[in-house]
């Protein structure tokens, strides 16, 4: 018999999965993915130590949703989780864009693409934006070798190298439409899933908490009722746009804090009152940045 | 003759596990690595040519061994060596060499004596 409790402590699983769950609000599919790789990996070593024979699982991974899901974020620390689990080597992250991938003239791309390549070795791979890779409309690009070579060492040397691809979810449909190969060698498709009004609202104090500053009451009231309208405005991004709100919200109480003619407390410089949200532009709906 | 260069020429041919191992050991020290390659390992001639550029920024072994086979599978009878470079201050210079592949057949070498004035002799390695 092969107690998988005591191995899971052994292998230090138990607490990284909380920290993910405490850290990141939401994303349950991700979530769930995770959980179901470590347990993986769990049943990976009992079976090794049964005696049976496990062969390592193609890891690489495809990373979709709406901006400011949390797509960067989770894959900033997917290589340290895949590290602590054993499947990766070193757990460094390479994040790159087209860029650095694809070259500028004949013969430029493929030294480039396998340079980055080398340098993700032992750790994981990202590709923001990875349906920038495929230009259909020029048929010259040389985006095409980049993808070829990716291919080709996504395939041939999954130990060494894990590839994560990130984007929107409509156009990494049409680019894994357009090229069936990385479909097909991607085991894990990953969705993640707009906030709920609540969880951005949870967002929104981590980061204040985070930052150190404290909201009043009035401007928790102000936040809730400023996520609603937002959402209803052109360009939400999730998180992000709670990001970009929040650091306006900062700028708003230093000018007001600048502009105060008394003493300013320490209690002031960490409190964001409600007129520093209200001020902004989603409550009178004009256009948002 | 068995030409000993750089860095564990008097042991036996690394294998590749060895190989990555030191490797590892190089790049943990933050290291840049190399791969170089001749038909002409005199002692004197440090131009050997180069694999592509050297390596820098990698965290794995597996980079370097990819190279060193793609390397080794275009020059099988070749001299490869692995080049490990200190980019730090003070240093700013090879810290290990070492030989990961050698021909089939080693190249020879002989001694020249020349006599020169006041009866002087000057040695020369020359290619047998």
């Amino acid at each position: 018999m092969i107690d998988l409790r005591a191995l899971q402590a052994e292998l230090d699983i138990g607490p990284l999965i909380q920290q993910l769950d405490s850290d990141l609000v939401g994303l349950a599919p991700v979530k769930r993915r995770i959980r179901e790789i470590a347990s993986f990996l769990l049943v990976a070593r009992a079976r090794e130590r049964a005696g049976f024979n496990s062969s390592p699982p193609t890891l690489h991974m495809a990373f979709t949703g709406n901006p400011g899901t949390g797509k960067t974020t989770v894959a900033l620390r997917m290589a340290g989780i895949l590290h602590r689990l054993g499947y990766v080597r070193k757990g460094h992250l390479v994040a790159v864009t087209r860029d650095d991938l694809v070259g500028q003239y004949i013969g430029h791309t493929a030294p480039k693409t396998k340079d980055v390549l080398k340098r993700a070795m032992g750790g994981v791979l990202f590709i923001d934006e990875a349906y920038y890779l495929y230009r259909p409309e020029n048929e010259k690009d040389y985006g095409q070798e980049a993808i070829e070579i990716l291919l080709q060492v996504m395939e041939n040397q999954r130990d060494d190298l894990t590839v994560i691809l990130a984007g929107y979810t409509e156009r990494m449909h049409t680019f894994f439409q357009s090229n069936p190969g990385f479909r097909s060698r991607i085991a894990h498709h990953v969705e993640f899933p707009d906030y709920s009004d609540e969880e951005l609202l949870l967002i929104a104090h981590k980061m204040a908490s985070e930052s150190e500053y404290k909201l009043t009451d009035g401007a928790r009231e102000a936040l809730k009722e400023y996520i609603a309208r937002r959402r209803q405005q052109p360009n939400f991004a999730n998180a992000r746009s709670l990001r970009n709100a929040f650091d306006r919200a900062r700028l708003r109480q230093a000018l007001r804090l600048v502009q105060w003619e008394g003493a300013v407390g320490v209690n002031d410089l960490v409190t964001l009152e409600e007129s520093d949200i209200r001020a902004s532009r989603v409550f009178t709906d004009s256009v948002p940045v | 003759m068995r030409i000993t260069q750089g860095t564990f020429s008097f042991l036996p041919d690394l294998t590749d596990e060895q190989i990555r191992a030191q490797i590892e050991y190089a790049l943990g020290k933050g290291w840049a690595l190399g791969v170089e390659h001749t038909d002409d390992p005199h002692p004197r001639n440090t131009y050997w040519e180069m694999w592509g550029i050297p390596m820098f920024d990698l965290r794995d072994a597996a980079g370097v061994m990819q190279e060193v086979q793609a390397c080794r599978q275009a020059n099988p009878d070749r001299y490869i060596r692995l080049n490990a470079f200190d980019s730090s201050r003070g240093f700013e210079t090879m810290r290990l060499s070492f030989i990961v592949q050698r021909p089939a057949e080693e190249a020879r070498y002989r001694l020249v004596r020349t006599e020169s004035a006041g009866r002087n002799i000057r040695y020369t390695l020359e290619r047998a």
